[in-house]
């Protein structure tokens, strides 16, 4: 019984550990689509966002029969409830990607795309993050998860910076205002990328030592009442 | 609930002849708290848990170092009374024992035992016994019968009933629902959360779901050792020792 859990468990981390890949190669992609303007891997990454819903329901449904049925406990609990939430973040990464791909194939129509100064930064950071995330979740690693979390910040404020831009070029220019609203909705959506990983980093640290991270300013505001 | 510690043993060890099944355990238990006692077989938490009653001052060769206290006295001082420390914490075992007479007089036999002899207080006492136990209603109308007749659930809960009869002020049950079937388990269970209001409950058991349904408190002992206490909460969730986490996930045991 038990030892069909643990197998049980390591089918669905693999199976989490695959959903993790094509949450981060559609992100990967979606950046490469904008560079390349390439039509057909925006198609294909709307396509594929099919396979990662149908993953999560996939690990849903593996975590509530291992609930229901093994009645697991400790680390093997917090892995299983970790996994559905995590399956989440993940899922939610792939609608980002889809996304992203959407407003790909609008920009691709303009005959030049000017790629706002601070757009690939933001990129670069949001993929470095959910990079980490994953290896923190594949590892153990709870010292990476925590610098992914501290790194959430860096992300907020390129985002914001990168918005300013936006505004600004779209006032200067009218002619840049169609691309500056395609940029402004992929930029809230590497943003939510960031987001994304630094819960998935919570819930990993949490799945490791036990530790509740998410909500900390909350959890330090309440601390504060009760004394 | 209370934060009074009803219960405690001070550095106890316990040994059968050379052997030392208990190994040096401090633990207290709380007033009206449910604690439960895991771990794996020969682990020592039966033994432990029989000598907060002193149930093996019985078995010859064994011998109890340190301390059982109860309210803070110790039951091993040769001043004590043990027949009155068995009155205080009474005990229910794995296997319904009861006894070969009607049910009625199943309950009522301590109080006898104890010098009650009127015929309405021992009636009301009975009553007031079984309703606590949660059998009342399945056994008003049939307190002549042989308690033999009981289903399994029936009698362990009638056993239960006994050991409320004579007022105890700490339960001790040792697996109470393992030779039971769900239901009659979740009936015990169900009762225990409700006794734990009047009563400070330890039971030992080897479902780690019954103890993490049942108590406030998870202990875990591993070779007579106490190696962790920790509310059944964190216990289940996050334990502080990694010995406990492999326990209670199966990783060994």
């Amino acid at each position: 019984m038990i030892l069909s859990l643990h197998k049980q468990i390591g089918e669905l981390k693999t199976n989490l550990l695959k959903m993790a890949s094509m949450s981060e190669e559609a992100i990967r992609n979606a950046m490469t689509a904008l560079e390349t303007r390439d039509r057909a891997m925006c198609s294909a990454i709307i396509q594929k966002d099919k396979q990662i819903n149908f993953m999560e329901n996939l690990v849903d449904k593996q975590c509530l029969e291992l609930l229901a049925l093994k009645q697991p406990m400790a680390i093997d609990l917090r892995f299983i409830t970790m996994a559905m939430r995590i399956a989440t973040e993940l899922e939610r990464v792939g609608d980002q990607a889809e996304n992203i791909a959407e407003r790909t194939l609008f920009l691709i129509e303009e005959p030049v795309i000017m790629k706002p100064a601070g757009f690939s930064k933001l990129a670069r950071v949001s993929q470095e993050m959910l990079r980490d995330s994953i290896n923190a979740f594949v590892n153990g690693d709870v010292n990476l998860a925590e610098m992914v979390c501290e790194r959430d910040n860096e992300a907020d404020e390129l985002y914001l910076h990168l918005i300013c831009d936006i505004l600004e070029q779209m006032i200067a220019d009218s002619s840049f205002v169609r691309q500056g609203v395609h940029f402004t909705v992929i930029a809230l959506n590497l943003e939510r990328v960031a987001d994304q990983a630094t819960n998935i980093c919570e819930d990993v640290v949490y799945l490791v030592e036990g530790r509740v991270i998410k909500h900390r300013t909350l959890l330090k505001k309440e601390g504060c009442k009760r004394e | 609930m209370s934060n009074n510690i009803k219960m405690a043993t001070e550095n106890m060890s316990f040994y059968y002849g050379d052997f030392r099944a208990i190994d040096n355990i401090t633990l207290g238990f709380r007033e009206n708290y449910v604690t439960a006692l895991i771990g794996p077989s020969g682990c020592g938490k039966s033994t432990y848990i029989r000598t907060l009653n002193r149930m093996n001052d019985i078995i010859p060769g064994t011998r109890v170092e340190g301390k059982v206290l109860l309210d803070g006295e110790n039951i091993y001082a040769s001043s004590v009374d043990v027949v009155e420390i068995r009155k205080r914490v009474g005990m229910v075992f794995q296997k319904p024992n009861p006894f070969p007479k009607t049910i009625f007089n199943d309950v009522a036999y301590g109080l006898r035992l104890k010098g009650i002899k009127n015929r309405s207080e021992l009636q009301d006492r009975v009553e007031a016994s079984l309703k606590a136990a949660a059998i009342w209603d399945e056994v008003k109308d049939r307190l002549n019968k042989s308690a033999l007749s009981l289903s399994g659930g029936q009698q362990q809960r009638l056993c239960i009933a006994r050991a409320l009869a004579i007022e105890p002020e700490v339960l001790l049950m040792d697996e109470p629902a393992s030779a039971l079937d769900p239901i009659a388990t979740q009936k015990i269970e169900e009762l225990i959360t409700e006794l734990k209001k009047n009563y400070t409950i330890i039971i030992v058991t080897h479902n780690m779901q019954q103890a993490a349904r049942v108590s406030d408190i998870t202990a875990f002992f591993y070779m007579g050792k106490l190696i962790e206490v920790n509310t059944t909460e964190k216990m289940f969730t996050r334990p502080s020792k990694k010995q406990t986490e492999d326990y209670i996930t199966g990783r060994f045991g």
